[in-house]
């Protein structure tokens, strides 16, 4: 069977899994709808967690950026998994223990105040579309690769299936279906992870792999990495920073405090039995979830050695079979780089998508990869000297877990195995998302604020046209995204954190910050940030409106990139609040003795409505 | 002993603060702050910093929620706050 086939079999067979158990779990009730009955299993909910959390940034886009990144690309590492501490231990028990399954809910009644409730919702709605925004363009990659359709088409059909079970599902369907997601997903992951690492370096596990020497060599893994590429005038790759050491730290800070201010994770935590159950779920959501991201960086330093061996046999020989032959020629003698004619055939498909481009600069028929806006002048020398014209090769970051296993000549089955768990983790975060953004408008928007006697149908209804709108209006932005799929949603967990984390943090540890205070931080902290972004980026994402240059050009704010920015504005939005609770009367008697109970995990039921 | 509200909050807080001294010492001290310097031990093939960046701050996250975890567990019984 060739490749075409082989893919459209796997996905298909996945796909009617998810929703043949969407289907069958069906929701009844609004509540069902919402948190599953309140009761499923930590280790079940953790897997689950995990399957929401490991989008398409997660599983397309992140080993991508690592790559090209090199030891900065450690930022999303720790950040995306050091904020499960945070939600496990500042937010997850305590909001449980509260028993309200919407963040905007909680909001309003800690800070007794409709207004606050309309606000978080607000801070919700930006920071879930512009992450869903980061979803489409993963899926958009996934998509035109492998059914070999163009971008376009590729984020409608995804946009159908998103919507058909989110809406159809609900949230128990999603439970259940997430579930099979993560499983589908990870295997994915990790099965070609498993084959390159055996390759190159002899041991099946790539967290020990890339820690190891290459295969027939004594020459670790890492340092014949380092030398290829600081000797083609890239970045060391085992110390290269992501502009400043002040941006990495800032940058790590924004998706830790962003993870635990995503309400769609928040959201998981209501479902859970037991305030208990919500410590140790977060504790497995993250077991699942490192299975992922310790896999990551052996894939992502394997790839890209792979990538530099198959352009150039001074590096290495990839054979038919996957194995190498590790070299040590000139990385400069011309007979070494590839021959356009001769490139393999994964090339030629990538080059289809517009996704990978070449570009023979000096006429010679082969491909010269290096980087060619170097400061290194012995690397230019040497260049010129071999009659090099300038870096010949694009390859988008975003196509590198795709390719990853095609470059690395691995069977067809693994690579359709790989399609579907990238339609997997793009689809299912997607899912989450539109839950969170429906339920924020039809449950905390209309039934808490503006319709009271809205009719629990009327409610259901208003969300599934809530989802579809909120679908469209991504899927239109999707079209033409803001960035790499990876770099949007760093974004959208900038306006995550900076508004929502600090305005639940201090709910739950200060038993003075009133809504004033709330109110004015969380509006700062998301105006702070999203005006850094937009300066960067356009008003709204929308190209032709950036106004960076009126501040005194990119990353004017000591170097800090936007994607980082979000932890510049919860430093806002904590001084705010602060500064307007001292000038105002400090929170009711009755709250105080509200954020107490919710200190103390006794006595709490089910997740409860009004 | 005290078993008020009060004493109870104050042993769950000096918890997180032990919790997330080491948080931050793994990933911003040892992961970004103390990287360069530790880059000059190897761990296997990795370099100290790198490995710590990439991969062990990662295993002492998901090891720090575990005994986060069991510890407030015994810390609720002991202050007789826990359900059921």
């Amino acid at each position: 069977m060739d490749l075409q086939t082989i893919t459209y079999i796997v996905v298909g067979l996945s796909f009617s899994l998810y929703l043949g158990i969407a289907y069958w779990a069906r929701a009844g009730s609004t509540k069902e709808f919402y948190v599953a009955g309140g009761g499923v299993h930590p280790i079940v909910n953790g897997m689950a967690t995990g399957a929401d959390w490991m989008s398409a940034a997660s599983f397309i886009s992140m080993a991508g950026l690592i790559a090209n990144m090199g030891y900065g690309g450690g930022l999303f590492l720790m950040g995306w998994t050091g904020g499960y501490v945070l939600l496990a231990m500042l937010l997850a028990p305590y909001l449980r223990k509260f028993g309200k399954f919407t963040v905007p809910a909680f909001i309003g009644d800690r800070y007794y105040s409709k207004k606050a409730s309309a606000v978080a919702v607000i801070c919700l709605l930006a920071a879930s579309i512009t992450y869903i925004i980061g979803q489409m363009t993963g899926v958009g990659v996934a998509f035109s690769r492998f059914l070999g359709v163009s971008n376009e088409t590729g984020i409608f059909i995804g946009m159908g299936i998103v919507f058909m079970y989110a809406v159809f599902g609900g949230m128990k369907g999603i439970t259940y279906t997430q579930v099979a997601q993560y499983c589908v997903l990870i295997l994915a992951y990790t099965v070609p992870a498993i084959f390159i690492s055996l390759n190159l370096t002899g041991n099946p596990l790539p967290q020990l792999g890339l820690g190891s020497d290459l295969v027939g060599t004594d020459m670790t893994l890492l340092s014949k990495l380092d030398q290829v590429v600081t000797d083609l005038g890239f970045g060391k790759y085992t110390t290269a920073l992501p502009g400043s050491t002040l941006n990495m730290f800032v940058y790590t800070v924004s998706l830790m405090i962003g993870t635990a201010g995503l309400p769609h994770v928040i959201v998981r935590f209501f479902t859970v039995p037991k305030v208990k159950d919500a410590r140790s779920s977060a504790g497995w959501a993250l077991v699942f979830i490192a299975i992922l991201y310790t896999t990551a960086p052996g894939l992502a330093a394997m790839a890209k050695l792979n990538l530099h061996g198959t352009i150039n046999k001074a590096v290495m020989d990839v054979h038919n079979d996957g194995s190498v032959t590790i070299n040590n020629g000139d990385l400069f003698d011309n007979n070494n780089s590839l021959k356009h004619s001769e490139r393999p055939a994964w090339m030629k498909r990538w080059e289809a998508t517009g996704l990978l481009k070449f570009d023979d600069k000096n006429g010679d028929g082969r491909i010269q990869y290096y980087n060619d806006k170097t400061k290194d002048a012995t690397v230019l020398a040497k260049a010129e000297a071999a009659g090099w014209k300038g870096n010949e090769l694009n390859v988008n970051r975003d196509i590198i877990v795709l390719a990853n296993p095609e470059i690395a000549m691995l069977p067809n089955w693994v690579i359709a195995l790989v399609a579907a768990g990238g339609l997997a983790a793009a689809l299912s975060t997607a899912a989450g998302l539109l839950l969170a953004i429906s339920s924020a408008i039809s449950h905390d928007l209309l039934k808490q604020i503006w319709m009271p006697d809205l009719s629990e149908k009327a409610e259901l209804r208003a969300g599934k046209i809530s989802m579809a709108v909120s679908l469209l209006i991504a899927a239109y932005l999707g079209l033409n995204p803001p960035g790499f799929a990876a770099g949007t949603v760093a974004i959208a967990f900038g306006l995550a954190g900076s508004s929502l984390f600090p305005a639940l943090m201090m709910g739950i540890f200060s038993k003075t910050m009133n809504r004033e205070g709330a109110i004015a931080g969380m509006l700062t902290g998301l105006g702070v940030t999203m005006f850094y972004v937009f300066a960067h980026k356009g008003l709204f994402f929308i190209k032709g409106t950036e106004y960076v240059d009126f501040f005194g050009g990119a990353n004017f704010f000591f170097g800090i990139s936007p994607n980082a920015f979000g932890a510049i504005g919860a430093c806002a939005n904590f001084a705010v609040a602060i500064i307007v609770l001292k000038m105002t009367a400090p929170a009711p008697q009755h709250i105080q003795e509200l954020v107490e109970s919710v200190r103390i995990p006794r006595g709490a039921g089910g997740a409860v409505d009004h | 002993m005290d078993r008020s509200a009060q004493a109870y909050w104050s042993t769950v807080i000096k918890l997180l603060t032990k919790v997330l001294v080491v948080w931050f010492i793994v990933s911003y001290g040892c992961g970004i702050l103390l990287a360069p310097a530790l880059n000059n031990i190897h761990l296997g093939g990795y370099p100290l910093g790198f490995w710590f960046a990439q991969q062990g701050s990662i295993y002492v996250f998901v090891f720090l929620i575990f005994y986060y975890a069991r510890k407030m567990g015994q810390i609720d019984e002991e202050f007789d706050v826990h359900e059921d």
